[in-house]
């Protein structure tokens, strides 16, 4: 208990660590002395004080909300599932996302319907939440169904092959400069938020960590399988819609605002039960949000310094967790 | 303590039990016996309020199950399904303590009676020394003592188990039947077994509920033992 209490302490600090870093850190080089005065309001430059603010502090704070809402989100997927290897990308959520977003950006024009600024903020967020709703819906109808869970993995991957070659025909089908907006939402980027979409962005994904803190008892029973928890009291119908419905509002959120962000979602979760030693979601909870933050920042950093997109950087820091995880083959559930 | 009253069980038009009248007693083991997919497994699950009925109504302690909500018929029954539990990094103290969970908050925080009914259950078990071992270090019999220490916390006047047996050895069969021997006449449990194992049924249990379907013959274990209807039905 008191080794977990370190722990969290020690990722506290280092998630503001990294935080003050990834503001302190970029492609222009900023002293230390104008980042704090940026902050603090002292006498800057107006152009630092918009990097600093408009640009470093915003992407900062959507790397915590999106780190945490992804890892919080994958956590309550794989308890759900009772899969180790359950996440939203996994399951076809981001896919769906991506279906909702390549019907907004490419199948509206097709259409002719076209929005203002406001309308698109507001639609391309309805749109990934849609998106991923539907695809959860229906993983979720199949499951029902279906007892082994290998196939409902499958069938998971199954819907995002056909998602994928949907938005594939609207590319197809697109013009131009749809198309390109479409391809730059795809490569992910906690950079595109601006402050405005954060204003949407942050109370949706508090909605969905709320909902996520409120699941923990019933995905502590869940453990045990549905049909342990529902004679230890759950009603089983109620906890699932709650959890797909954090679900959809944490990873279809931040896929609509930053694309899809892999494996954040699959491997924090992992990361946070071999850090903690515990399989108790009152502990795994916090710490998968607090992990994912600092992951996020993380992963921020280095992209920045390589200059890469960041998808790429928490698909090479992930892969290795869950190649981890499937060798060591320790019976999570 | 849990009354059926004219129940009917089955999946569509396949009936598995029809106009079944019985009742199972406070301080009584029962074993109850029946060919493969004779509906074992379903009854208890609708005596756990888990499957639907045709027909007829289950009451416990003089409620329908029917209308008790999940945490309700949670704090009635107790159920320790056929389900392998096996978690990493659960300690069985925090397995034990999730059969709390009609009874605690929100987050499933415990209180200190808590804490004492859960190492209480441990006790009863047999399993004190297991309190933070995690169960995928442990053998069969001591993961199938676990669940029941659950059941336990759960302070249920009525507990079913799915073939509690299925998994063990000839002495931790025996071994298993003697402790839910015992909670049954300590505790003044009405406990429900299913099992294959007609010699432990015989030997060791205070009832029989015997399917033979589309009936439920429940008797004590001396008239169902001379009745023959076991014979009849195993061809034996």
């Amino acid at each position: 208990m008191t080794r977990n209490r370190l722990l969290f302490i020690a990722l506290s600090l280092a998630c503001v660590a990294l935080f003050l870093a990834d503001l302190a850190l970029g492609s222009t080089d900023i002293a230390l002395r104008d980042v704090w005065a940026s902050l603090t309001g002292g006498q800057v430059d107006e152009v630092v004080r918009d990097i600093v603010l408009k640009i470093r502090l915003t992407k900062a704070v959507v790397a915590v909300a999106a780190g945490a809402a992804l890892a919080a989100s994958g956590l309550a997927m794989q308890t759900m599932f009772r899969n180790p290897l359950a996440g939203p990308y996994v399951l076809g959520v981001s896919s769906g996302a991506s279906l909702g977003v390549a019907l907004f950006l490419l199948g509206a024009p097709l259409l002719g319907v076209a929005g203002g600024s406001v309308m698109q903020t507001v639609g391309l967020a309805g749109a990934a939440w849609i998106g991923s709703a539907a695809i959860l819906a229906m993983v979720l109808t199949v499951s029902r169904r279906i007892k082994d869970i290998m196939v409902i993995l499958i069938l998971g991957m199954m819907f995002s092959s056909a998602v994928d070659s949907i938005v594939q025909i609207l590319q197809y089908l697109s013009n131009e400069s749809a198309l390109k907006a479409f391809v730059v939402w795809t490569m992910g980027s906690l950079g595109d938020v601006t402050g405005r979409e954060l204003v949407l962005m942050l109370p949706v994904v508090a909605v969905g960590l709320v909902l996520s803190v409120a699941a923990i008892k019933p995905l502590n029973l869940l453990l045990l399988g549905e049909n342990y928890a529902r004679t230890m009291g759950l009603n089983v119908r109620r906890s699932r819609v709650l959890i797909l419905s954090a679900t959809v509002l944490l990873a279809g959120t931040v896929t609509a605002f930053c694309g899809p962000i892999g494996f954040i979602g699959l491997a924090v979760p992992h990361v946070a039960r071999m850090a903690f030693a515990s399989a108790d979601h009152r502990t795994l909870m916090p710490a998968s949000m607090l992990i994912g933050a600092v992951v996020l920042l993380l992963c921020d950093l280095i992209s920045k310094q390589l200059g890469f997109p960041v998808n790429t950087i928490t698909a090479l820091l992930g892969i290795p967790i869950v190649v981890l995880v499937v060798v060591r083959k320790k019976s999570l559930f | 303590m849990i009354r059926l009253e004219n129940i009917s069980l089955g999946y569509g038009a396949r009936r598995l039990l029809e106009g079944v009248t019985t009742r199972f007693e406070a301080g009584t083991l029962t074993a109850l016996i029946g060919r493969n997919g004779a509906g074992k497994s379903t009854l208890l699950r609708a005596l756990a309020g888990l499957e639907p009925l045709q027909a007829g109504t289950i009451t416990i302690e003089g409620t329908p199950i029917a209308e008790l909500d999940s945490a309700e018929a949670a704090r009635r029954v107790a159920f320790v399904a056929t389900d392998k539990v096996r978690i990493a990094n659960l300690p069985c103290e925090d397995l034990v303590a999730l059969g709390r969970a009609p009874y605690t908050n929100w987050i499933g925080r415990l209180q200190a009676v808590d804490r004492e009914i859960v190492a209480d259950a441990l006790e009863k078990v047999g399993m004190s020394d297991f309190a933070h071992k995690t169960m995928d270090r442990m053998s069969d019999g001591e993961c199938q003592r676990v669940m029941i220490a659950r059941a336990l916390a759960q302070q249920t006047p009525v507990i079913l188990l799915d073939e509690p047996t299925a998994f063990l050895d000839m002495p931790n069969r025996y071994e298993l039947c003697r402790l839910l021997q015992r909670l049954a006449h300590d505790e003044q449990k009405a406990i429900i077994f299913s099992t294959h194992e007609l010699d432990i049924a015989t030997k060791m249990c205070d009832t029989i509920a015997l399917i033979d379907t589309p009936k439920l013959l429940h008797q004590p274990v001396s008239e169902m033992a001379t009745s023959g209807a076991i014979e009849r039905l195993f061809g034996i």
